[in-house]
């Protein structure tokens, strides 16, 4: 029975529909069915839904592992005009299915998460009935993801990358009346949808061109095509990949469109933690890594992407050590995180950039849930302060109270014992500390980089840097020395329903690295069956051909030893300044006390950190404030004073009274009438003299007739003759 | 046999005394038989000519006219009987009501 499944495309790949078709059943029942639900029915059946597509997801990787080349299984027809024939079909391929592991099985940890969390958060926000809601929008989110990963061509992927962006959106804005202004949540999600088209453009722009250079959207023809149509016309294919390259900076946050991430924190923790972090901003890494055969092909587009990358990396880890909000810190982390894998993936380094990918799914999604533990522990706190009356005369100030501030924070160590042993993994692992999951995949980075693109390295490395320092910083903020606030001294943990996804998603922070380990490589070897890598694993053999010495396995032990060396300096200083020096400022007077260490030795750095460069400025008065004036200008000048009130009521309506005027008055009053009223008076003119004849007397018109008789016969005659 | 121009002539001679009749005479009853002689006259030549040409349609005309001349006299009386009992006149003159 092996050997045929072995030697035929057979196993468990037909099943592949399912993993779009479970979410699917599990949205379609929670909405019809999930106001009668109870909460616990409906959570049940939004964490079956995912949960079963991970099941499917295992099957056809077992399946992959008999049949390591992967399928491409038609399902129905889509799209048939002309000579374009696109089918609905899943490839299933190793790539395809490393991304529907890791979108179903950490989306599985997070929706167990979000039946406890948003219990709460829904009473917390007063509306409960939004549960249900809720649920079927993560549900939906994860069937876009599903059609996103398994398309087998670029219009299928389209249609899953919009659905993840409407999810977001819908999301982002889950409490639209909520936020700053009441609109705040509204206005972030908006923000998100409109940066995200923009990115989109580009991806439509790039499919456009597909289409016209190689009449087709599916992978397999364009990847064979892709060679002969660069030789024929070498700068379609770079045109198609610096527009595609838009539009993974649009869904993966990458400069310069990376201003809605942050923003999109309005959103409920878990839709922070799965599709702002985990799973939807990777799909720019994913598209890259998928186009693989297209970006090879022009090394200049892969140096744009890997700059794109590695600038946004340092950038957004320069700005994470600047935040206040402990949500904020992790977005830019996350931008900063995304950013390492843009540059892996653009310089060429797709198994390192998959692989960072796959790993900081587990620890920035631990990090995200373990933060939004921290805030609804720091809410029940405030919850139980308000309650208390000895208490509540020490909370300093009631009605703002932010439990998502960092300075608010401290001293949870002892008050949520599992949030933060998790919250520790998770920081660690970003840091990248030996041997968790981070350390590797971020060392393979670094290693491809060091011989891809030093200068990518560097930027990379420094960023590695801030990664461990704005974590540390968080940590023992978060965590250590005195509590800073009432609420956080009166923490409470959050229930097992939010715990044990976070111990599991740490156990993948841990061990998540061992996929890849040197001398085994098993995610190389998985992978290479989808992107064959002669270029990166020619590459990394001359290395270790040239320089044996620190060449451990395809690590590289100098790179790995900077990188871990420059992780424990961070995590070392961050603890001087936060530890040391946050108590050598408590001696000051309040009032000079700054809120920051790092503000007293940074200075103005710290205040443009701080406003993330003023980047959200920047594009209001170099975008948003043109757009808004050409848009008055062309709504109220071009459009209302001259379209209506110029054009239309001046021109149109006068131009036709005009006419009007003209076909009334000179043509039919006049001419018109003057031809009736002519015909009548000349026929009583005419009728005045003519009646002159009518003397009355027989004998006249008896001589009339005769006459006439004498006429009529003497023409006869004459005729005759 | 009398050449037919002698019945043409006279015929022509009657036709003329009755238009002139019918044009310058004003009592009723003279017009009336004015113009009964015109008839008459034109009954003649038709009578002459089927004579003169062997054929048998003119005579058959006459009859008709002569038929025709019949009922005239019968609604032309009646309407001077008419006249008469309004008018008390039979002079034509007199009657000039759709004078305009």
């Amino acid at each position: 029975m092996f050997l045929s499944e072995v030697t035929s495309p057979g196993g468990f790949f037909y099943l592949v529909p399912l993993v779009v078709f479970f979410p699917v059943a599990g949205l379609l029942i929670n909405i019809i069915l999930g106001s009668k639900f109870s909460e616990k029915m409906i959570g049940l059946v939004a964490c079956l839904a995912p949960g079963l597509s991970f099941a499917v997801s295992v099957l056809l990787a077992i399946s992959l592992s008999w049949y390591p080349e992967g399928v491409t299984i038609p399902f129905l027809d889509w799209i048939s005009v002309g000579e374009l024939e696109l089918p609905w079909a899943f490839r299933v391929d190793t790539l395809s299915v490393t991304m529907m592991l890791v979108v179903s099985g950490v989306g599985t940890l997070i929706h167990i998460y979000a039946v406890g969390y948003m219990h709460e958060d829904v009473r917390h926000n007063g509306d409960p009935k939004r549960y249900q809601r809720f649920f079927v929008y993560f549900n939906l989110f994860i069937a876009a993801m599903m059609l996103l990963v398994s398309a087998d061509n670029y219009l299928m992927l389209f249609v899953g990358w919009e659905g993840v962006g409407l999810c977001s959106y819908l999301l982002i804005g889950f409490w639209y009346e909520k936020g700053k202004d009441g609109i705040g949540n509204a206005i972030a999600g908006k923000k998100a949808f409109i940066t995200n088209r923009i990115g989109d453009f580009g991806f439509l722009i790039a499919s456009f061109l597909m289409f016209w250079y190689f009449k087709s959207f599916s992978f397999d023809v364009v990847f064979e095509k892709a060679p002969e149509v660069a030789a024929a016309a070498p700068g379609v294919i770079f045109a198609m990949t610096m527009f595609m390259l838009l539009g993974v900076t649009g869904k993966s946050a990458q400069l310069p469109l990376f201003v809605w991430l942050p923003d999109a924190m309005a959103g409920p923790t878990p839709v922070s933690a799965l599709i702002h972090a985990a799973t939807m901003v990777t799909a720019g890494v994913y598209l890259v890594a998928r186009s693989y055969a297209l970006y090879v092909l022009v090394p200049e587009a892969q140096t744009w992407v890997a700059i794109v990358g590695g600038v946004t990396a340092l950038f957004a880890a320069t700005i994470a050590v600047g935040q206040f909000d402990i949500k904020k810190v992790l977005a830019y982390s996350t931008i900063s995180q995304l950013g390492f894998m843009v540059a892996a993936v653009g310089m060429g380094a797709f198994v390192a950039g998959m692989f960072h990918l796959v790993t900081h799914a587990f620890f920035k999604a631990l990090l995200f849930l373990s933060s939004g533990s921290v805030i609804q522990g720091l809410e029940r706190g405030h919850h139980a302060v308000e309650h208390d009356p000895l208490l509540r005369k020490r909370l300093k100030s009631e009605h703002h109270f932010d439990p998502q501030d960092m300075r608010n924070m401290g001293g949870l160590r002892n008050r949520m014992k599992t949030t933060f042993w998790v919250y520790l993994i998770g920081a660690l692992a970003l840091a990248g500390i030996f041997p968790l999951a981070g350390f590797w995949s971020k060392d393979e980075i670094l290693a491809e980089a060091l011989h891809l693109n030093p200068a990518v390295y560097w930027l990379l490395t420094i960023a590695a840097f801030f990664t461990a320092f704005y974590m540390g910083r968080q940590i023992i903020m978060v965590f250590f020395g005195e509590p800073k606030s009432e609420p956080a001294a009166q923490a409470q943990e959050s229930p097992a329903v939010m715990t044990t996804p976070l111990i599991v998603l740490a156990v993948l922070s841990l061990f998540g690295g061992f996929l890849n380990l040197p001398f085994i490589h098993t995610f190389t070897n998985w992978l290479e069956h989808t992107i064959p890598l002669e270029e990166a694993v020619e590459a990394t053999g001359e290395v270790a051909a040239a320089t044996p010495g620190y060449m451990f396995g395809g690590l590289n032990l100098i790179v790995a030893g900077v990188s871990f060396g420059l992780a424990l300096i961070a995590i070392a200083v961050s603890w001087y300044f936060y530890t040391r020096r946050t108590a050598e400022m408590q001696k000051l007077p309040a009032n000079k006390r700054p809120d920051d260490p790092l503000r007293g030795v940074l200075g103005p750095v710290f205040t443009v950190l701080e406003n993330k460069y003023w980047v959200d400025e920047l594009y209001w008065a170099v975008i948003v404030n043109p757009y808004v004036v050409i848009s008055r200008f062309l709504a109220e000048k071009v459009d209302w004073a001259f379209w209506h009130d110029f054009f239309h009521d001046k021109i149109i309506v006068g131009g036709y009274n005009g006419l009007t005027w003209l076909l009334s008055k000179p043509i039919d009053t006049s001419f018109i009438d003057g031809i009736a009223n002519g015909l009548g008076q000349g026929t009583q003119e005419l009728a005045a003299t003519m009646r002159k004849m009518q003397s009355g007397f027989v004998r006249n018109y008896a001589l009339s007739v005769f006459i006439g008789v004498v006429v009529i016969i003497g023409y006869l005659v004459l005729q005759l003759r | 046999m009398l050449p037919v121009y002698y019945y043409v002539g006279l015929s022509a001679v009657l036709f003329i005394i009755g238009a002139l009749g019918v044009l310058i005479r004003r009592n009723a009853i003279v017009i009336f038989m004015s113009v009964e002689l015109m008839l008459n006259a034109a009954n003649l030549v038709f009578v002459a000519y089927a004579r003169y040409y062997q054929a048998m349609d003119g005579q058959i005309f006459v009859f008709f006219v002569m038929t025709v001349a019949a009922a005239e006299v019968a609604v032309g009386l009646a309407l001077i009987v008419a006249i008469f009992k309004a008018k008390n006149s039979i002079n034509v003159d007199q009657i000039s009501t759709l004078k305009g």
